[in-house]
């Protein structure tokens, strides 16, 4: 099958992992013919995570802003609290049918990480971690729930100490374990068979926006808003308006102190083609090829990488890709508390951002559909250090009304 | 015949296998690693990897992790390394030269570009760890048109059908890789090796070369029984990286070599 969307993607993988990546793709293909599977997989989805997720129009910030109809995709609602579990059961059902009894990830945030966990617990299959030493820190409360759902967490201190460096050290794991382990990757990125799987777990999502936009408002939106860090929320909500023309797709990608600044992680709109991590995608690296760190406030967007699929679509002009920066997602989280009670995390709140500074251009007519990726809980003690690092810094939008 | 083809058949003759030293270029800076890749040769080695470090080496163990980050933060690049290898192929002729580097580093310089600067130098040809089979083509074509051997892996996991179909398109020698695994020093040798290489000598029309986890001499004498070539790597790094004093660890690594040397030839 093909195995590359256009140059992108691929399995750049030591030979050692290409029989398991065809093992992989084989019985993922043959699940995914499988009514059995399917029906199980939509049946947890509906019981346990508690799909289908609402979507929700924010009135009173759509009106604050005097613009477009801002409407919002609650995966924040899901058990655990953002979409990565969509993919965690999915991939979870997975290795359960191709007998591994050993599930490792790699997470930023630790949302995926969280996740993965969850899934190990509800399938009975021992679970193991892998997770940036400086986002241990940044993200201790998941840490604390990682542990209480029986995961060990795996600290990984090399490199930048982030989601690359966690992924490049279960990535040697898997090369070793391949036969009782099931490597879950927590992104549409990775080499093939993974930003396909990742992106048919998640399609979820855009399925219901579509429908559910369409029971709400008689028509479709004007434009559909995600946060892009591998792309696994985007893909899923974008998946559903492919086939619609007149639906402009947006990924917003992680500005960090300002694309100027070198400080950023946005892969496509500030990096060159490359190879990592299994695929051919745009990246972020030096003139020497060497993977570049990435600076984010929000530890789940913080990769140098991106799927495949988005850099396709990005060079195609199917979807169009923005950056949004720190300042402006903490204004976004701060408004959207106030103004419809809902803490959004830091990585959405990046999506919410770009709508926020778009809407005024707008009529109330115009729908612009947000993906709220995940809840904010765990952001809470970042949102308070940024604030007390920068008081000048975050713009007038959370004060200035 | 080619420089490779040469080495293996002399090596043949003299009934031993050839011995294959990777070196962490630029560790712990580009001037020492020439020197290591120097008393490597005059140690006995028949073919040098050049290994270039790269930032997310997934495919190594921690040594090697080790040894590349130190070279990138002593600013070792792949420019740097290709006038290293310049100078070391001009001053050996007769020894092998391959370029042993992950993907991006290469992608990023240029794969046409690489590959007319090595051959121009007289490298011999270009290991990419994380390009197998199914994406080879890309570099493939470059290299034969620069007269370069692309060598390839198989592993442990490779089946008999997808290890036939690797050698088929392998020029220069097919690196077998003793363990599922990372790069790495390990305390033995899996028992089947003998039986895979003696499985992949049968298939591969190029000479088969063995490495992974080789860290003494009866590993080496082991593996030279069955296979064309050794290749040790970790444990000639691990032991660059022993001694405070780079001068000591340079001798030690070149009696480890000797000792490499000596047990890369066949019993009768
Ligand atoms: C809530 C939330 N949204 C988005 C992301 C980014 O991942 P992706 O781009 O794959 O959706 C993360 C990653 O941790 C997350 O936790």
């Amino acid at each position: 099958m093909n195995t590359h969307y256009g140059i992108y993607g691929g399995q750049y993988v030591a030979e050692t992992l290409m029989p398991a990546l065809a093992e992989l793709e084989t019985e993922y293909l043959a699940a995914r013919a499988d009514q059995e599977f399917q029906n199980e997989y939509r049946q947890l989805l509906k019981n346990y995570v508690g799909r289908e997720s609402p979507l929700y129009f924010a009135r009173r910030l759509s009106q604050s802003l005097g613009g477009a109809s801002i409407y919002l995709k609650r995966e924040d609602l899901n058990h655990t609290g953002a979409h990565k579990i969509n993919n965690t059961i999915g991939q979870g059902l997975l290795a359960r049918r191709m007998g591994k009894k050993r599930l490792i990830a790699e997470t930023g945030a630790g949302m995926h990480g969280v996740a993965t966990a969850t899934v190990a617990a509800l399938l009975g299959m021992e679970c193991e971690v892998f997770m940036g030493s400086q986002d241990i820190q940044r993200q201790a409360v998941n840490v604390e729930r990682m542990n209480t759902l029986g995961a060990v967490v795996h600290p990984v201190s090399e490199g930048s100490a982030t989601l690359k460096d966690a992924m490049n050290e279960a990535l040697r794991d898997w090369t070793a374990r391949f036969k009782d382990t099931f490597y879950l990757i927590g992104t549409v990125a990775g080499p093939h068979p993974y930003p396909l799987l990742v992106r048919d777990f998640q399609a979820v999502i855009g399925q219901e926006a579509r429908r559910q936009c369409l029971e709400q408002c008689g028509r479709l939106p004007s434009q559909v808003i995600a946060c892009v860090g591998g792309g696994s929320n985007a893909m899923g909500i974008f998946a559903g308006f492919e086939a619609d023309s007149g639906v402009q797709l947006v990924g917003v990608e992680a500005g960090g102190k300002g694309l100027q600044s070198g400080e950023h992680a946005a892969s496509i709109c500030g990096g060159r083609v490359g190879i990592l991590h299994g695929c051919k995608t745009y990246l972020l690296q030096d003139g020497d090829g060497q993977i570049l760190d990435t600076f984010s406030v929000s530890a789940g967007l913080d990769y140098p990488g991106v799927g495949p699929e988005h850099s396709f679509m990005a060079d195609s002009g199917s979807a169009h890709y923005v950056t949004a920066n720190d300042d402006e997602a903490v204004a976004a989280f701060d408004l959207l508390a106030k103004y419809e009670g809902i803490i959004p995390a830091l990585e959405s709140s990046h999506a919410l951002a770009y709508a926020i500074r778009i809407a005024g251009e707008y009529k109330p007519d115009t729908i612009l559909l947000v993906n709220l990726s995940g809840r904010g809980d765990k952001d809470m003690d970042t949102v308070r250090k940024f604030k007390q690092q920068q008081p000048s810094a975050t713009p007038g939008l959370g004060n200035s009304i | 015949m080619d420089k490779l083809s040469k080495i293996f058949a002399s090596c043949r003759q003299q009934e031993r296998a050839a011995l294959i030293i990777f070196c962490s270029c630029g560790f712990p800076d580009l001037e020492r690693s020439e020197q290591a890749i120097e008393a490597a040769i005059e140690a006995g080695a028949d073919i040098i990897e050049l290994g270039v470090p790269f930032s997310d080496p997934m495919a190594d163990g921690a040594v090697i992790r080790q040894a590349s980050g130190v070279a990138l933060r002593n600013g070792a690049t792949l420019a740097g390394i290709l006038d290293l290898a310049a100078r070391v192929s001009h001053k050996h002729p007769e020894t092998g030269f391959i370029l042993f580097s992950y993907m991006n580093v290469l992608f990023n310089y240029g794969l046409d570009r690489v590959c007319r600067k090595l051959s121009a130098i007289g490298v011999d040809g270009i290991l990419a760890v994380d390009l197998p089979l199914e994406e080879a083509a890309e570099l493939e074509l470059p290299c034969r048109d620069n007269g370069l051997h692309l060598i390839p892996l198989v592993s442990p996991a490779t089946s008999p059908q997808r290890a036939a179909a690797i050698t088929a398109r392998a020029t220069g020698f097919v690196y077998s890789v003793n363990v599922c695994g990372v790069t790495g020093v390990r305390e033995e040798l899996p028992a089947e090796m003998a039986a895979q290489l003696a499985e992949l000598k049968k298939i591969s029309p190029a000479p088969v070369a063995a490495g992974f986890g080789v860290t003494d001499g009866a590993a080496a004498r082991r593996i030279s029984q069955v296979a064309d070539g050794v290749i040790v790597g970790s444990a000639v790094v691990k032991i660059l990286a022993r001694e405070q004093d780079f001068q000591v660890s340079l001798e030690e690594s070149r009696q480890f070599i000797r000792e490499l040397a000596r047990n890369c030839r066949r019993c009768p």
